[in-house]
């Protein structure tokens, strides 16, 4: 195969690095590995049908397109593909009533109000 | 930074802690579903289906009529694969994937999608200027191949049928499958060999 490179198309390292192999990590971090498997595992547990978070995804990556565009013409290399996807499923929990934003807040709060090393 | 202090690290947790909590999924399942995807779905596949195809003639043909059952028929299946068309390359054709709004893509047959094919760039390049952006995958196709890119839908999910390398006469599927590469499958590669 002839691998995405030494192109300008997208940067050579960082997130929105292209794949080298096949089979590359598609994550960058434990939170985006735990947000897709949740994401997934509320929908096989039927709590919602895929084209609900589907449009809310497209909604916030779009909505993240304009603010980067706006920020730096041109320049994607801020991108942040999970971020959207973060953003697409906290507003599904909101709507569903799962996770409205005061109580989203205060378990936030709790989280990161543990001592350092809580979970080591 | 450690993700420890990342905010976004925190909201998943308190996420999946409020959905525990209340009972609608387990942490559990969250493992199972992760572990599925990074180990048991990926484009090996996809590249079985594309090996069948090329060795079964009769089978490249039902999988070009029905995607979705003649995948099915290698017990292939499952979340976002539930409308899938194949759309077949040949030397006049070129055919390729984007997912222009957001990250469609197929999961049973290639897994998750690269980082390249959610970023802006390609997503939107990819229509406008589709020869241009293949040239820079190292893909430098004739002027007079045309080139079609399929954009995927709400409901539907494509996958590309690569031109079967001549070269490579033995009609053994499992070699065959090793030659097949993922990008060869989003339209954004051929395969030599």
């Amino acid at each position: 195969m002839t691998p995405l490179s030494d192109t300008t198309l997208l940067p050579a390292d960082g997130p929105t690095a292209p794949p080298r192999a096949n089979g590359e990590l598609v994550f960058d971090a434990p939170w985006q590995t735990r947000i897709f498997g949740a994401t997934v595992a509320l929908c096989e547990a039927g709590r919602f049908e895929w084209p609900e978070f589907q449009q809310r995804l497209i909604n916030a990556i779009s909505a993240h397109e304009a603010a980067i565009d706006a920020e730096t013409p041109g320049e994607g290399s801020d991108y942040d593909y999970w971020g959207c996807w973060l953003d697409a499923f906290r507003s599904l929990a909101d709507a569903h009533g799962w996770a409205g934003a005061e109580t989203l807040h205060d378990m936030e709060h709790e989280l990161e109000a543990r001592p350092v090393g809580h979970d080591h | 930074m450690s993700h420890d202090h990342d905010p976004r690290a925190i909201r998943t947790e308190a996420l999946e802690r409020l959905l525990v909590d209340q009972g609608l999924i387990t942490s559990a399942a969250i493992d199972t579903i992760i572990e599925r995807y990074e180990t048991d779905v990926g484009p090996l596949n996809g590249a079985r289906v594309v090996a069948k195809a090329w060795t079964d003639s009769e089978y490249r043909t039902r999988l070009l009529n029905d995607g979705t059952a003649a995948i099915a028929e290698l017990a292939i299946g499952g979340a976002q694969g539930e409308k899938m068309v194949v759309v077949e390359n040949t030397p006049d054709v070129h055919n390729v994937v984007v997912c222009t709004l957001c990250s469609c893509y197929p999961w049973p047959v290639l897994g998750l999608p690269p980082a390249w094919y959610k970023d802006p760039a390609y997503r939107s390049r990819i229509v406008r200027e589709p020869r241009k952006v293949l040239g820079e995958f190292g893909l430098t196709l004739d002027d007079n191949i045309e080139i079609r890119v399929w954009d995927s839908s709400a409901e539907i999910r494509y996958l590309v049928l690569p031109e079967r390398p001549e070269s490579v006469i033995d009609d053994d599927e499992e070699a065959l499958a090793e030659l097949v590469t993922r990008d060869s499958m989003i339209g954004v590669a051929r395969i030599d060999a």
